[in-house]
């Protein structure tokens, strides 16, 4: 089967990719451009593990085709940290020990971001119907919030 | 699988009518990439509808109502203050599908074709009495909501036709509209029972209404017997009591892990009369 070319831009970078039609974004992100931030929890919108922003709106990768990608812009976590130092959502959650095995915090990080980016001081009810996409199977969840929530208020005392 | 980027709704009609395989209209994914996924149903050719112009623009018409193209997102319709002040009910249905994620991509359309019967969109699009332009090889139509799902995963669309826009009617003056489900979690859950009313008030009497009711039949209903309960009344308890009668006995619910039938039935009225005593208020003002 004939693959199908696609250009877009992820963390800035344009890039190129021939990808199947049937292929998603996560897919095409973990396999085609070694970008293997995201994680496949469920491949069903269920647990948010594989969200990325498009075109700055917060979407389930593993819920859009590869070929969907064309011309958009596409921010991962690996584009959060600016060359080594880390974005103060991931130095929080370190402080807080906000993760166990990791594998949602890559998701809930690009998350959190795209919610502070929005809304600079969230109460604490909007943080978890925000992150309520974005499942975790080892915190139980309260670090990872007052995680977020200590980095707002850290982000609005630094503005 | 091949996959069609058509520039306008006569293409995308036509590369349907033409199509060898299983055809799958595709708007924000999120059912049909689940459908994929689970090997529910993998399409031969997938129409991706999102790069005809205007199916991402919401736009007030002339006559006071509002155009939403099939192609906005649920949270591009919560992000929008005037929609969101007119019809809180039917955004805020919308709204309660699925997490912020979901909430990026997930559209009204797919959730009326995609049929589900606790499809939460559905009741508060039949309560506000929303209708859809259907395009298809013999030209365009337009068809109130409550006429496009005719059992679970099915719908009046023939071979095609597809939908290029939804169409809200104006809301006019003294009107509210609410939705509520009820689902055992907060978050992430499907419903058990939805209803959606929206209403017109003069003074204190209920001049029009009209009652959606979803997840307890296998499509959602729009509900005569229960509006005229209210219809004339200043939405007293008697009023109340009659709504909720008439809602409980308009459902034909199944059993399921969720819920039982007497469950179901009875959740409906108790929720149509919170959905009411909401939109009457809203209508208020
Ligand atoms: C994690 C998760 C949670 C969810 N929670 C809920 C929930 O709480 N409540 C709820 O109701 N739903 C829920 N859903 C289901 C889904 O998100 C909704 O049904 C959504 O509105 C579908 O819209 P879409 O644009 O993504 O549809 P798509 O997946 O793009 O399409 C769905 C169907 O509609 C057809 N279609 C699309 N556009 C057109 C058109 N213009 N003309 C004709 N046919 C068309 C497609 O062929 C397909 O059959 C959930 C899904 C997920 C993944
Ligand atoms: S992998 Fe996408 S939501 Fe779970
Ligand atoms: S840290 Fe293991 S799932 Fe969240």
């Amino acid at each position: 089967m004939s693959k199908i070319h696609v250009t877009t831009t992820v963390n800035g970078d344009e890039v190129e990719f021939l990808c199947d039609s049937r292929e998603t974004l996560l897919d095409v992100l973990r396999d085609r451009l070694n970008l293997t931030g995201a994680k496949e929890g469920c491949g069903t919108g269920d647990c948010g593990a594989c969200s990325v922003e498009v075109d700055g709106r917060l979407v389930c990768s593993c819920l859009m085709l590869g070929a969907e990608a064309e011309g958009k812009s596409i921010a991962t976590v690996e584009g959060i940290a600016e060359g080594e130092e880390l974005h103060p959502l991931q130095k929080k959650f370190i402080e807080y020990a906000a993760l166990q095995c990791g594998i949602c915090t890559p998701g809930i990080l690009v998350a959190a971001k795209n919610l502070l980016e929005r809304n600079p001081d969230p109460t604490e009810t909007e943080v978890r119907y925000w992150l309520a996409g974005n499942l975790c199977r080892c915190t139980g969840y309260d670090k990872i919030i007052r995680a977020v929530m200590d980095t707002a208020k850290d982000m609005r005392e630094a503005s | 699988m091949k996959y069609h980027k058509p520039q306008d709704f006569d293409e995308a009609s036509r590369l349907a009518a033409g199509a060898k395989g299983a055809t799958r209209f595709l708007a924000g994914g999120t059912d049909v990439l689940v459908q994929m996924r689970a090997d529910v149903f993998t399409p031969d050719e997938i129409i991706d509808l999102k790069h005809i112009p205007g199916v991402k623009d919401i736009t007030r018409r002339a006559d006071g109502g509002w155009t939403i193209g099939i192609a906005v997102s649920g949270a591009e319709m919560s992000e929008h203050a005037d929609l969101h002040a007119e019809w809180p009910g039917l955004v805020e249905a919308m709204d309660l599908i699925g997490s912020t994620q979901v909430q990026g991509r997930a559209t009204l359309v797919g959730n009326l074709c995609n049929a589900s019967p606790a499809a939460d969109s559905v009741p508060a699009m039949i309560a506000a009495g929303v209708t859809v332009t259907v395009t298809g090889p013999n030209g365009s139509r337009e068809v109130a909501v409550e006429d496009i799902p005719t059992g679970p995963g099915k719908t009046a669309l023939a071979r095609g036709e597809l939908i290029s826009a939804v169409n809200i009617p104006a809301r006019g003056d003294h009107g509210g509209d609410a939705y509520e489900r009820f689902i055992p979690r907060t978050e992430m859950d499907i419903a058990v029972v939805g209803v959606g009313i929206n209403l017109r008030l003069d003074g204190d009497t209920v001049t029009e209404a009209r009652v959606g009711l979803g997840a307890v039949a296998p499509t959602a209903l729009l509900v005569q017997e229960a509006a005229d309960a209210i219809i004339g009344t200043t939405l007293d308890d008697a009023a109340l009591d009659k709504l909720a009668a008439a809602t409980s006995a308009a459902c034909k619910p199944i059993n399921d892990k969720r819920g039982t039938v007497e469950f179901r039935t009875h959740v409906a009225g108790v929720l149509a009369r919170r959905v009411a005593l909401t939109a009457y208020k809203r209508a208020k003002g």
